[in-house]
This record gives structure tokens, C-alpha cells and sequence, in this order.
């Protein structure tokens, strides 16, 4: 009997579906809406102020955080949901998915450490 | 036990694409999991405004204006909705993870799903107010 | 006049038919009578070469589970009047292949019910001088829920991913592999982890969750199913930090 590897992703989903959750709403409604409309000061999300912000210890770990755990949460159900769809999924779809999350991970910590170090 | 005389020729129904169609609890359960299409597409816009943002402040106020489209606003408004939705999803299985017991009795479900709203809350109103202060 | 409720019944009989069929029964309704007392009236008064399983009459033989308008449900305890005055279709039990009209063919089920080795492997074996296992309520209380399953196959129907993988252990199976693990007289757990650490078994599931949805006991599978997974990542970090075994 072969044990499964899933017990990482399922971690990892988990951990996403819980930002999914918790912060995403919250994000989405400010970055994505609140300030584009100018219903916030669009002042506190320009350049000097992300900047900072990403630069800071905090904010490298929340920036991290927000955008890792979500996208393996995301690559994980569509994997799973392309076999739901009927697909006969494979070892290439599985790589695919997990390649994609591991790809945005690691732009994403590459470029917090390049903005840290300049 | 010889079967050589046996009638048996058991049918099997096919499972046809559209399974999740047919019935309402799986076309809400696809729709759950079609919420994490829009997770992905609202962080790889996040990825992408981390890379501009690494390109200087023009490239910054570029992907800043992008935002401002009808079209990145619509998507905005669908991806929040989708996250609440997941969200009540999410918060309704914890319970089934954690499976709490108070003595011989399984904790109720109500109070772990309702502490979790109560959260987002707390979550909404620290973000709204760091945006506002 | 008494009045009618419609009953169609998916029809297959394997000598003659080479797909199943509809065929339309005018049952005299009453509201306290059930469709497995509906399907009682099709055999003694219209129609005695339909087929089906059923026993107790009670919700605890577990045999007379069937589709009814397309819902996982036990007959003997799904009654006419939450349907009439519109018709009910019944068939045989999704994702089972179909034996003869209402019955399935469940030794798929029942192999993998052997497989998950469902009884108790105790710790030390006891002589009959030595009394019984003594177990505290709260110890009992630990597994209760998931000891309730009678096998009628509902959470199997209910299965999208058992229907897209028969080779998935499946909703009653790995609850009852719970109520086994999470007894503490148990010492089988070995054994079973092996199967739940499987592809095939707790990680085949997606939270659905229309297994709970459907069980008639209140099992609730999908809850047994998510505990699980929580045990089987716990094995597969013990297993990471102990590769020797």
C-alpha cells in the first residue's frame, strides 16, 4: 500500500483556505475596491507607503502569507477540481498545479528580498 | 459456487460530465470550489503589483491605474463575494476537524462556527481602520 | 374514488433487458404509507415481478435504500405524502451497479467494509477470568457517533468521488475505520492507518459532504472522514522523522 503525498498539500491548502477566509475578503474590498472608487484615500496605498510597508519585517511576512497560502489553496481545489470536471488527471496536471503555486511562491519571495535588500 | 448458470449481468450506469448539475448540493459544492479561481487570479494580481512595485514608482502607478478599470472593479466586487462565500463554507467544516468534546458530549457546532465570524470581523475592522487612520 | 399518487421504477431485468427502463405504477394514496409500502402494493396487486430489498421496516436492516426522485434515501423511511400530489421516480441506489430492477450489487462496498478490518484487535487478549474490556462512557463516547452506520449504502449514492473513483474507500467504510481507531480497546491502528494513508483512502474525499447530508443514523461520515485526514497528517510527519520503518 503506498502512502499518499497529499498530507503537504492538504496542509498547505488548509493554511490558504484559512487566509481565503480571514483576510482575502477584507484585502480585496480595500485594495480592490474601497480605494480605486476613492472611497479611501487612495494616498495610503501609493508607492512610498507599499514600499515601506513590503520592506518592513511585518510586512514581508503578511505580504508572504497573503499571496502563498492562497495560491496553493487555489492549486490544490483546481486540481482536484479538474478530475471532478471529468478529467483524467495525471502526473503532468499534478505538476502543472503544484508548479504554478511553487512558481508565484518563489517570484514572490525573490522580489520581497531583492526590494529589502535595495 | 459455479456460476456458468447464472443470469447475472449487473448494469453500470455510467457518471456523466455533468454530474454536479443535477443536483443542488453538488452544484453548491462546485461552486465552492470555484470560489479559488478568483483566490488565484486576485494574488497573481498582487504578485504582479509586488514585481511593479519592484520596477520603480512609474511601473507602480501603472499597475496602481489598472486597478481603476471597470473591469478590474467588477472583478473586485465577484472575487469578494466569492471569498465570503468560501468563507461561510470554510467556517461551517471546522467544526468536523476539530471535533471538540465537553466531557462525554461533542462541544456544539454553533459557538465554534459563530467565533469564527465574529473574527472576520474583528479582521475587516483592523484593516478598514489601518486604511483609514 | 380513492385518490392516486404515480410511482415510476427504474426496471432492469438482466435475461431480457439490455438497458434499464421506466415503467409507471397508480398507487391509492395515503398519507401514513410509505414507499416501501408503496412498492408492497405495486408486488401484491399490480406488478409481482418488480424487485427489491427490504427488510426491517424500521430503519435498522439497512437493505431497502434506493433513489427516490433522485435522492439517496431509505424507503421504509421516506413516506408519500412529502411528495404527492407529483409523482415519485425510484431507482436503484447510484454508483452500484444495478442487479435486477431496485437492487444493487454492494460486494464492492462490503470488500472494502473487510478491508478497513472492522472489529476489535485488542491490546492484550483476556481470558475469560480476567471479566471484560472496561471502557468509561467518555472513552465511548469518543467513537459512538461513527458505530451507528447499518451499511445500507446512502453515503456511497451520495459519493461524487466514489462515483468518479470506485477505487475510493468510501464514506461508511472510513468512518467505520474511525469508530475502530478511536476505540481505546482497539490496537489495530497500524493496520488501518495503512489504508487511510492511501490515495485511495481518506485522501479519494473532497469534503463534499452529501454523505452526512443522506446517512440516516446521523453518522456523519464526512466529519469521521476530516478526522482522518488530521490523523493521517500526523502519521505521515511521525513516519518523515522515523523513515527507518
Amino acid at each position: 500500500m503506498r502512502r499518499s503525498d497529499e498530507p503537504i498539500y492538504w496542509g498547505l491548502f488548509g493554511a490558504g483556505g484559512v487566509v481565503c477566509a480571514m483576510l482575502l475578503p477584507a484585502l480585496i474590498l480595500v485594495t480592490g475596491i474601497l480605494i480605486p472608487l476613492g472611497v479611501l484615500d487612495p494616498g495610503k496605498m501609493d508607492y512610498a507607503h507599499v514600499h515601506a510597508f513590503v520592506t518592513s519585517w511585518y510586512g514581508f511576512i503578511i505580504t508572504l502569507v497573503v499571496i502563498i497560502f492562497p495560491i496553493w489553496h487555489a492549486m490544490h481545489r483546481i486540481y482536484h477540481g479538474l478530475h471532478d470536471l471529468g478529467v483524467r488527471t495525471t502526473r503532468l496536471h499534478h505538476y502543472l498545479c503544484y508548479g504554478f503555486a511553487f512558481f508565484v511562491s518563489a517570484a514572490t519571495f525573490v522580489l520581497l528580498i531583492q526590494m529589502c535588500g535595495s | 459456487m459455479n456460476n456458468s448458470q447464472s443470469k447475472r449481468k449487473p448494469y453500470v450506469r455510467d457518471v456523466k460530465k455533468d454530474w454536479w448539475l443535477k443536483n443542488r448540493f453538488y452544484s453548491f459544492y462546485m461552486l465552492r470550489e470555484f470560489t479559488c479561481v478568483f483566490a488565484a487570479i486576485y494574488v497573481v494580481i498582487l504578485l504582479w503589483g509586488l514585481l511593479r512595485l519592484s520596477q520603480g514608482q512609474v511601473a507602480f502607478e501603472g499597475w496602481l491605474n489598472a486597478l481603476h478599470s471597470p473591469v478590474a472593479i467588477v472583478f473586485h466586487i465577484l472575487a469578494l463575494i466569492a471569498m465570503l462565500y468560501h468563507a461561510k463554507t470554510w467556517f461551517a467544516l471546522a467544526p468536523k476537524a476539530t471535533r471538540l468534546f465537553k466531557g462525554e458530549e461533542l462541544f456544539p457546532e454553533k459557538p465554534i462556527v459563530l467565533s469564527q465570524y465574529i473574527a472576520l470581523a474583528v479582521v475587516f475592522m483592523v484593516v478598514l481602520a489601518i486604511f483609514i487612520i | 374514488m380513492a385518490e392516486m399518487i404515480e410511482i415510476e421504477i427504474l426496471r432492469y431485468r438482466p435475461e431480457e433487458d439490455q438497458e434499464p427502463w421506466w415503467q409507471s405504477y397508480q398507487v391509492p394514496y395515503s398519507k401514513e404509507l410509505s414507499v416501501l409500502g408503496a412498492l408492497g402494493y405495486i408486488k401484491d396487486n399490480l406488478d409481482s415481478t418488480i424487485s427489491y430489498r427490504w427488510s426491517c421496516r424500521m430503519a435498522i436492516c439497512g437493505s431497502c435504500g434506493m433513489m427516490v426522485n433522485n435522492i439517496p434515501k431509505l424507503s421504509c423511511k421516506t413516506f408519500l405524502r412529502d411528495y404527492y400530489p407529483n409523482k415519485i421516480r425510484l431507482e436503484p441506489l447510484a454508483n452500484f451497479p444495478i442487479e435486477r430492477d431496485l437492487i444493487v450489487d454492494m460486494s464492492d462496498f462490503v470488500a472494502k467494509l473487510e478491508k478497513i478490518k472492522p472489529y476489535i484487535e485488542p491490546k492484550e487478549p483476556r481470558t475469560l477470568e480476567q471479566g471484560e474490556y472496561i471502557q468509561t462512557p467518555k472513552e465511548l463516547a469518543q467513537y459512538k457517533q461513527f458505530s451507528m452506520c447499518i451499511n445500507c449504502g446512502l453515503c456511497y449514492a451520495a459519493c461524487p468521488q466514489y462515483a468518479l473513483n470506485p477505487k475510493f474507500t468510501g464514506p461508511a467504510a472510513l468512518a467505520l475505520l474511525q469508530r475502530y481507531n478511536l476505540d481505546n480497546r482497539d490496537n489495530g491502528n497500524k493496520d488501518r492507518m495503512k489504508v487511510l494513508n492511501e490515495d485511495e483512502g481518506v485522501w479519494g474525499c473532497t469534503f463534499v459532504g452529501y454523505c452526512s447530508e443522506v446517512c440516516p443514523k446521523g453518522v456523519d461520515p464526512a466529519a469521521a472522514i476530516q478526522l482522518g485526514k488530521v490523523a493521517s497528517s500526523k502519521d505521515y510527519m511521525i513516519a518523515m522523522l522515523k523513515p527507518e520503518e
